[in-house]
């Protein structure tokens, strides 16, 4: 089932003007103890093929493997949350690109690869609000 | 989409009314009076939260002689549902703790 392409692909993208040059947003992307503050605990490496995981408080695990890697430019890897329920599982890959401009930088996040029927997101605890949809997803299954 | 959000969050944001519409959720179509039995609140109170949530088309009013009839319109909750926009809002919420932390960094 793990090597089915997803039926149908999904892209997520956020964009961003940053203050800050490329190089300074690369060693956020790029090293541990930086990705954490913002991200989530992780072993990343910057290095292709390195796999790695991303430790969510929710005590979510999420498997990734880095694909791309073109320093102060281009970052790439997989984000994959395996769960036996299909509902859950999830396929996909982040990619990050950083684009110098006058003001400082250009960051972009794509990811791609969703299955169709993902609905709840695994960071799903995160938040109450979250915690609030989940519930209410629950009440809208029980009463559709 | 992300105004279709803010208006949906706003207005479940509030407990009161967060109530009252898990209620019509769950136990269907409901009478201003039913509704202010259990709210806890004013009929008057009750209607106001009411109009908030029609306006957000979280729910539809129905009259039947002097009364109104308030269901839920789970449709509405569709843009919240979406995994898209609730990675869309994951990752916003993520460049937020990272522009924080490099005004934090040296350069």
């Amino acid at each position: 089932m793990n090597n089915n392409p997803p039926s149908e692909t999904r892209s997520v993208v956020v964009e961003r003007d940053i203050p800050h040059p490329p190089e300074k947003i690369w060693r956020a992307l790029t090293q541990p103890h930086l990705l954490a503050e913002w991200l989530m605990k992780n072993d990343f490496q910057p290095q292709v093929g390195h796999r790695f995981n991303l430790r969510g408080e929710w005590g979510g695990v999420l498997d990734c493997e880095v694909l791309v890697v073109e320093p102060n430019n281009t970052l790439s890897y997989t984000w994959n949350h395996p769960h036996d329920d299909p509902a859950f599982n999830l396929k996909s890959v982040v990619t990050f690109t950083l684009t110098p401009t006058r003001a400082g930088t250009h960051l972009r996040m794509e990811q791609v690869g969703f299955r169709p029927d993902q609905r709840q997101a695994y960071g799903g605890a995160r938040s109450g609000w979250e915690n609030f949809l989940v519930q209410l997803e629950q009440v809208v299954a029980r009463t559709a | 989409m992300p105004n279709t959000n803010d208006l949906l969050f706003k207005t479940l944001a509030d407990p009161t009314r967060r109530a009252l519409f898990e209620r019509l959720c769950r136990e269907g179509e409901q009478t201003v009076a039913a509704l202010t039995a259990q709210a806890g609140v004013s009929q008057p109170a009750v209607s106001k939260h009411l109009g908030v949530l029609k306006e957000a088309g979280l729910v539809r009013d129905r009259h039947a002689g002097r009364q109104t009839h308030y269901s839920a319109q789970l449709a509405a909750l569709a843009p919240l549902i979406d995994w898209t926009s609730q990675m869309t809002g994951f990752w916003q919420s993520r460049f937020d703790d990272l522009e924080d932390l490099l005004k934090r960094m040296d350069q």
